[in-house]
């Protein structure tokens, strides 16, 4: 049952096949039979699930059912839940009950999907390996010694071994298209301001971007349709048409250029990854795509740039983490002062300080320009980069990340060499462009994603192409041998 | 670049985040790390590029002044560390 | 050797919306603790802000009225401190790219010149909370209603050289937001404020080192404060010390400033652009907009009501000192015709001013409306009633005994202008003194005021002055 498409689940509960009930007790029986070993949810929500579920029978039963109804979801537990722990896997929020929902779990509560619970991701979503969580690291699905990638290591996972048949990601500088790539499923960052940030907890608020992560790229198509769309309790979110993100899902690439840039393809690419990413590409290109060499000349300034943006904006936004209204206080504070300094030192993990450190350092007196200021030029440089490439190219395609999925532990004490791993995904959003990880084969039995990047608002066309290339390729289907 | 003691004092002092005596040196040398990979932006010509702040060149829309917001200080307190008579508490301010 | 005292002040206006600048809590006053903080005010977890309209427009009316120039793209930026009524742990205000930009404000001086401040520039940003001592021992309580409201912050340049010209430039912006409608102007409950940044110097010299004076909610204590904090200053350079840049508390019941923290701490405020908001953006037409639907302001009231009612520059002023106070006057004249408006005028700054002092009202709340009052200036004109019988219409009409013609009615106090009725009286009066009426005879000519007033006192005040006169010069040639 949880290998079926979203589609073909949508079918069966619209058929009266099976019901939300018996789909969401499925989905929670696996939760029970495997995430003890895997750690892939913070909280798992069963009565509300049920709860959820039996509403959502309702409505087949009324006939006011959509394609999603009845089907669960799972979300990162960075979308505030009403009632529901909402932990950014910190300590700091392990006593938060968000009282209030994000927009992106309205929506999915409006369209009646079943919330299965809330998944594990790095601390405040700041990391590359769902490693720095509050809660333990999650294990990778296709092999328990690896990372399932991050931050949104959790979603890929529950994913990837069948314990949500779709779940809610963010994506900062890769968060949801590398966790994507490490655990073999599809996952698509859409353009900034596409999805409301309403009530998803702000890691860098210029660049935080939420998004589907599923096991094709169909199904992410249908899942944005829920998410996606104008939010007027978020200024930045865009007052634009609904899209229907499966209208193009089965156009054909002919005639489609590809442009793949060789900076993407230099050092430090595992060479068994540049392999699988150029056999895709080429698969791509049977398909009638034509193939392009473009140019981003400034894909190195995009790590420094990003390193300084994201933890300077990080800095104030964590500020409201004090210990006075919300989440974690220290025992006994002896003023204010104390208060402050002791629940802040007590209640954040080693990278969540030292990013709100760093960027606070970056906006310092005397820093502002040489830091801030500059990393805001090279911001627009790497953007006109893209502007540049896509006026001979209609999407870009390479790597999502340099290597496939790292073990536990292996770079957890190193953290400039966990920075540079999302070389290829930063600069997409330093930009703010929509960017799709399908995947695309096996390095060392460990999955490896296709990296898809198109113009703003070219969702549709990046979920073609992901869902041409998965008719004929069957990665998208494999199941780690444990999880089948 | 490196960082020392002061620096480390400071940006503990505008973060609010205690560094213990012990763990100075290992936070600067940790952070000292990370400036190096800012330094990097050095070498690039900037020069004429206006910064960008935001991905997209939208501008900020308005709502409508009309109150939409019902109190829930009931609700929002439930979950505080301490709040007594409708207040948030915190050890007291001497001004 | 004399001292040069620079004085600049900033002012927070609290604008008059029903929301709050980035949500949709009220902001209305007085209001239980914690009531009006909504998730976004308390800066709860994943909340954002989205400007309210309101505030744009105000900001506009305020530059229009500053000559000032107007942003027409502003920018709001995060301003980080940690402090328990700072929810956010920043203020979202506006720090490179104000809303309002250079402008100017004329003030009156004591001696009748003029003087103009320079505005170097108005901001908005959103209001703290309120700490709140004593609730719980050892605790402090914090209350956040006023989070979020929106002010705007309007900084002057450092052209004040008195504590007389800084109160008389914060008395001409006070009025001058109230008059916009844009401040309900209340300082007792923290809609304007004033802080102060003092220093002083000699002549040619530098500027010296400042103090802010905060928090103090009165005119009357704002001029105490500077002059006593212009006394220290003064006296720390002159035995030998040096003044420190620093906030420091007015104590009104000791009469001294204090520093308001022990130890200085530097603040490095790491303003940046608030990514969770875009760049305001302001058009030409929202400009135009607004432009056409300001109130005239009060300077050019003045010079209007001299000019065509023909009043004196003290009345003027004195009808312009509010909005309410010159929309009554000028609806007094326009329901009065025009026929009279220097005496509307003299009603307005005397009786009808006097009365509203006594009773402590304000033209808002008063007793005897526009309507009515132009009700009884009527019966003036019409000499129905004459201006000493007025004073008895309008203290009834106050009292709530009804309109001027039913008390005029009910009491009987029509003027007497029966030909017949006049000269009995006149022929009564003259007969009753007849050296009197010799001594006029003889030169004496004041002794037709006498005359005039036993014959008012006979009538009980009801007879026509002027016909009174008329007869009585005629019986008497």
């Amino acid at each position: 049952m949880h290998n079926l498409t979203i589609k073909q689940m949508s079918e069966k509960l619209h058929a009266g096949e099976i019901t939300s009930v018996e789909l969401t007790q499925h989905y929670l029986d696996r939760i029970d039979q495997f995430d003890a070993e895997l750690n892939a949810y913070v909280t798992v929500t069963p009565e509300l699930a049920i709860s959820m579920a039996e509403e959502a029978d309702q409505r087949f039963a009324a006939g006011s059912a959509e394609l999603l109804t009845g089907i669960p979801v799972a979300h990162k537990d960075i979308f505030c839940t009403d009632g529901v722990k909402t932990s950014c896997s910190s300590k700091m929020l392990d006593n938060f009950i968000a009282p209030y929902d994000a927009h992106v779990v309205t929506q999915l509560k409006r369209v009646g999907m079943p919330i299965l619970g809330k998944t594990n991701m790095d601390e405040f979503a700041m990391g590359s390996s769902s490693e720095s969580s509050y809660y333990g690291p999650t294990k990778n699905p296709w092999d328990h010694k690896a990372v399932p990638g991050g931050s949104s290591g959790g979603a890929a996972a529950v994913v990837a071994a069948g314990l949500a048949p779709m779940a809610t990601g963010t994506d900062t500088g890769g968060s949801i298209r590398q966790p994507a790539s490490f655990c073999g499923i599809t996952g698509i960052k859409p353009t900034y301001g596409s999805v409301s940030r309403f009530g998803i907890i702000a890691y860098a608020s210029s660049f935080d971007q939420a998004g589907p992560m599923t096991r094709s790229a169909e199904d992410s198509a249908w899942m944005l349709n829920a998410m996606a769309g104008f939010d007027e309790r978020d200024s930045t979110s865009l007052e634009r048409e609904k899209i229907d993100y499966t209208a193009e899902l089965d156009q054909s690439l002919k005639g489609l250029k590809v442009g793949v840039p060789a900076e993407y393809f230099g050092e430090g690419l595992d060479a068994d990854v540049e392999k699988i990413v150029r056999d895709a590409i080429a698969e791509v290109e049977k398909l009638g795509a034509e193939i392009v060499e473009v140019h981003l000349p400034n894909k190195d300034l995009a790590v420094p740039s990003y390193y300084v943006l994201a933890p300077a904006e990080a800095s104030t936004n964590l500020s409201r983490f004090d210990g006075v209204r919300f989440g974690y206080r220290c025992d006994q504070p002896k003023d204010l002062e104390d208060l402050y300094k002791r629940s802040r030192s007590e209640g954040f993990g080693e990278e969540v300080k030292r990013r709100i450190m760093v960027g606070a350092y970056a906006l310092s007196a005397g820093y502002y320009d040489a830091f801030y200021l500059k990393a805001q030029k090279l911001r627009r440089m790497v953007r006109d980069d893209f502007t540049n490439a896509f006026e001979s190219c209609d999407v870009i395609m390479g790597p999502v990340a340099p290597t496939p999925a790292f073990n536990i532990g292996e770079k957890s004490g190193d953290q400039i060499s966990m920075y540079l791993s999302d070389l290829y995904t930063i600069p997409v959003n330093l930009a703010g462009l929509p960017g799709l990880s399908v995947p695309a084969g096996f390095a060392q039995d460990r999955p490896v994603g296709l990296h898809i990047v198109g113009p703003y608002f070219s969702e549709a066309k990046l979920l073609n192409i992901g869902h041409q290339f998965q008719q004929v390729t069957d990665w998208h289907k494999q199941v780690p041998a444990q999880y089948q | 670049m490196s960082l020392g003691k002061t620096e480390v004092e400071y940006i503990s002092r505008l973060t609010q985040i205690e560094v213990r005596e012990e763990n100075v040196d290992g936070v600067a040398a940790k952070l000292s790390n990370i400036l190096d990979l800012f330094t990097q932006m050095e070498a690039a010509d900037t020069q004429g590029v206006e910064p960008m702040a935001h991905p997209l060149d939208a501008v900020q829309r308005l709502r409508a002044d009309v109150v939409t917001e019902v109190d829930q200080h009931k609700k929002l307190q439930a979950i505080a560390p301490s709040a007594a008579e409708e207040h948030y508490l915190v050890p007291q301010v001497i001004e | 050797m004399s001292w040069e005292v620079v004085i600049g002040l900033e002012i927070h206006a609290q604008l008059t919306t029903k929301s709050k600048i980035f949500s949709g809590a009220s902001t209305e006053y007085g209001a239980a603790p914690n009531s009006q903080a909504c998730p976004i005010d308390a800066g709860m977890p994943g909340m954002l802000p989205v400007l309210n309209h309101a505030v744009i427009a105000k900001s506009i009316t305020l530059g229009l009225a500053l000559d000032a120039e107007i942003g027409m793209r502003s920018v709001f930026d995060r301003k980080n401190y940690f402090y328990p009524d700072s929810p956010k742990g920043y203020q979202t205000t506006q720090f490179e790219f104000p809303i309002v930009g250079q402008g100017e404000l004329e003030i009156d001086l004591e001696d009748g010149s003029k003087k103009v401040i320079g505005v170097t520039r108005a901001h908005l940003e959103e209001d703290a909370g309120k700490s709140v001592h004593g609730l719980v021992h050892g605790q402090t309580g914090i209350d956040l209603n006023r989070s979020g409201t929106a002010l705007l912050e309007i900084v002057s340049d450092p052209d004040m050289s008195s504590a007389k010209e800084a109160v008389a430039y914060a008395k001409k912006m006070h009025e001058l937001v109230q008059y916009l409608g844009i401040c309900d102007g209340n300082m007792q409950e923290g809609s304007f404020r004033v802080d102060s940044n003092v220093s002083v110097r000699r002549p040619g010299e530098p500027l010296g080192t400042r103090a802010e004076l905060k928090n103090i909610n009165s005119f009357r204590f704002i001029e105490k404060a500077i002059n006593i904090e212009i006394e220290r200053q003064i006296e720390l350079i002159e035995s030998g010390g040096t003044v420190v840049q620093e906030t420091r508390l007015y104590d009104s019941e000791k009469d001294i400033t204090r520093s308001m923290r022990t130890k200085e701490e530097a603040n490095d405020y790491r303003y940046f652009p608030c990514p969770d908001l875009l760049p305001v953006i302001i058009t030409e037409e929202d400009v135009e907009a607004v432009r056409v639907v300001m109130p005239e302001l009060p300077d050019a009231k003045r010079k209007h009501f001299v000019a065509k009612f023909g009043l004196s520059d003290y009345d003027a002023v004195v009808l312009t000192g509010s909005r309410a106070m010159a929309e009554f006057f000028e609806k007094v004249v326009a329901l009065t015709e025009g026929k009279d408006a220097k005496l509307c005028a003299n009603w307005m700054t005397s009786g009808f001013s006097g009365a509203l002092n006594r009773d402590s009202l304000t033209v808002e709340n008063s007793p005897v409306s526009a309507e009515m009052l132009a009700g009884m200036i009527t019966r003036i004109i019409d000499n129905t009633i004459s201006g000493k019988i007025a004073k008895q219409v309008f203290d009834a009409m106050w009292k709530g005994e009804g309109l001027a013609d039913e008390i005029i009615e009910s009491k009987g106090l029509k003027q007497i202008t029966d030909t017949g009725a006049i000269e009995a009286l006149v022929d009564e009066v003259l007969a009753n003194n007849p050296s009197q009426v010799e001594a006029y005879k003889g030169g004496q000519e004041k002794m037709l005021g006498y005359f005039v007033g036993q014959i008012m006192k006979a009538s009980g005040g009801q007879a026509n002055p002027g016909q009174v006169n008329q007869m009585l010069k005629a019986k008497l040639s």
